[in-house]
């Protein structure tokens, strides 16, 4: 019973809240409506019994959210309304409602079918931080190192898009060229 | 799901409601006279003996002054701010051990609200969540020094997570198990995991003191700019819910810092539960010496210690330990 109603509150709460992301006009109530129903989802994970990933999911997405809310931070004034650019309110309303509905098709599909099974069931006495370990280093090892190289290369890109001086090579310049960009750096420093 | 089970579980809730919400008014008390008895003065003491009253004064006047909502703010922002700060720290709560099983008459009581198998991460998760508060209190304040400190807010935020959670992932793969329930017990057999990661403890420590914003990385409540920062707009019971939240926050982390690095409770004995209230009682009192010890940091020096000191620091230690465990 306690899951049935927990089940159900935390639906509702899930559902009004990215409703408030995407009809709200304003920043800081999308931000705070996306943040409040992606910590809601964890919720989900613990009915579920999968512990691990519901504290993942609080955990990676305050600090992903955090990131929006600093980007939110610089563009807009939060406090105030932003004002949206609305097309043709037919072709959005009608392309939305036919991807949720392929979507929802999609997932119900197994389900009505009766056909789906779990690749890994549960294993008892096993905790699920455990059997999360060895999925992912047996049957998913590829497109785990896979994610991770893409991710090293996306940081190594951020770090040459942001830092200065990325253009130059230290070890391909001679003692002089060097000496002269240090000069310069002083005298903008001075 | 029995309602025996259910009766304790709510009864639990309550109790650690009510001690820690006393708590976080002690704690200012605590506080005070600290900062007083460091700085040579006398602190409180007009309001009752010693001024021990004054806990109670404090409380009347955040509950009956005037709950004062702005122009301007944004207001549903505006007003769950504070209860966010205040709501997650007590749910962080609710997976540390506070003290050993013990028998009262005659039922065993397990001082744990629900132990689930990754509770260091959901502590630390949901702690992390707090710092929305400052943050949405700060955005929605309609206030250029509420902003300026929700940046900060955001600041800490981005810098401090990293480094708590490499710090802490070299004495979980030492544990193998992410339950503090664990921790504590690992520590029986093998003595505390502070001998063999010095350098994870420190590392957590520093980072503990960014995690509930005290003073080193006191930024998100400036107090150079001699206004309250995020707080600036807020008046009687919400203030006074920020205040609840930190406090809380400070005793939760000064009881998860033992119970992952200091041997936690030991073997279950009376003489361990004390051990374990005096040792939260050490990391408590340090908040405080530091804060009347060290100056406040700046933002960037804030990031640059987090992301190119104790984050390659901490990258390091899990290295290591994986090698010696490895051979």
């Amino acid at each position: 019973m306690f899951e049935a109603v927990a089940f159900y509150l935390f639906a509702f709460l899930t559902i009004a809240m990215f409703y408030i992301t995407v009809t709200t006009a304003q920043a800081l109530y999308a931000l705070t409506a996306l943040a409040a129903g992606m910590i809601f989802i964890s919720a989900f994970f613990f009915i579920l019994g999968a512990d691990f990933l519901g504290a993942v999911q609080i955990i990676v997405y305050t600090g992903a959210v955090m990131a929006l809310y600093a980007f939110g931070m610089m563009f807009f004034d939060t406090t105030r309304d932003v004002k949206e650019k609305n097309g043709n309110k037919f072709i959005v309303v009608s392309l939305a409602t036919l991807a949720a509905v392929m979507i929802v098709a999609i997932f119900m599909a197994p389900i009505v079918s009766t056909n789906m099974q779990a690749f890994y069931p549960a294993i008892e006495g096993i905790g699920n931080t455990q059997m999360v370990g060895v999925v992912l280093f047996t049957k998913y090892l590829i497109p785990f190192e896979v994610a991770a190289v893409m991710l090293l290369v996306a940081m190594v890109a951020g770090i040459v898009l942001a830092g200065k001086k990325m253009d130059l090579s230290l070890t391909k310049m001679s003692a002089a060229q060097i000496k002269e960009i240090e000069d310069k750096d002083k005298k903008v420093l001075s | 799901m029995d309602s025996a089970y259910l009766i304790e579980t709510i009864i639990k809730v309550v109790v650690i409601l009510l001690v820690f919400s006393a708590l976080a008014g002690i704690g200012t008390y605590f506080e005070r006279k600290v900062l007083a008895f460091m700085q040579r003065r006398l602190g409180p003491m007009n309001v009752g003996p010693f001024g021990l009253l004054q806990v109670g004064a404090d409380g009347i006047k955040l509950f009956t002054k005037e709950d004062i909502i702005p122009t301007n703010v944004v207001g549903p922002i505006f007003k769950i701010a504070p209860v966010i700060t205040a709501a997650t720290a007590f749910m962080a709560a609710a997976a540390i051990p506070f003290l050993p099983a013990f028998t009262l008459f005659g039922y065993e009581v397990h001082p744990i609200v629900a132990d689930i198998n990754i509770g260091i991460l959901y502590v630390l998760g949901v702690m992390a969540v707090g710092l929305f508060g400052p943050l949405l209190g700060g955005m929605a304040s309609a206030n250029k020094f509420s902003l300026l400190s929700a940046a900060r807010a955001a600041a800490v935020f981005i810098s401090y997570e990293v480094v708590t959670g490499l710090a802490i992932l070299a004495p979980i793969m030492m544990v193998g198990s992410l339950s503090l329930i664990d921790f504590n017990n690992y520590q029986i057999e093998n003595g505390w995991i502070l001998w063999s990661q010095p350098v994870a403890f420190v590392l957590f420590w520093i980072a503990a003191f960014a995690e509930t914003g005290r003073t080193p990385f006191h930024l998100i409540a400036n107090d150079h700019e001699i206004i309250d920062g995020f707080g600036t707009e807020y008046s009687g019971m919400r203030w006074g819910l920020f205040f609840i939240g930190e406090y809380a926050n400070m005793f939760f982390i000064s009881f998860v810092i033992p119970i992952l690095f200091l041997g936690g409770f030991g073997d279950g004995s009376v003489l361990g539960a004390f051990a374990l209230l005096g040792k939260m009682a050490f990391f408590f009192f340090f908040f405080l010496w530091t804060r009347a010890a060290w100056p406040d940091v700046r933002p960037d020096q804030l990031m640059w210690l987090c992301w190119k000191v104790l984050m390659p620091v901490a990258v390091i230690n899990v290295v290591i330990t994986g090698l010696v465990m490895m051979f």
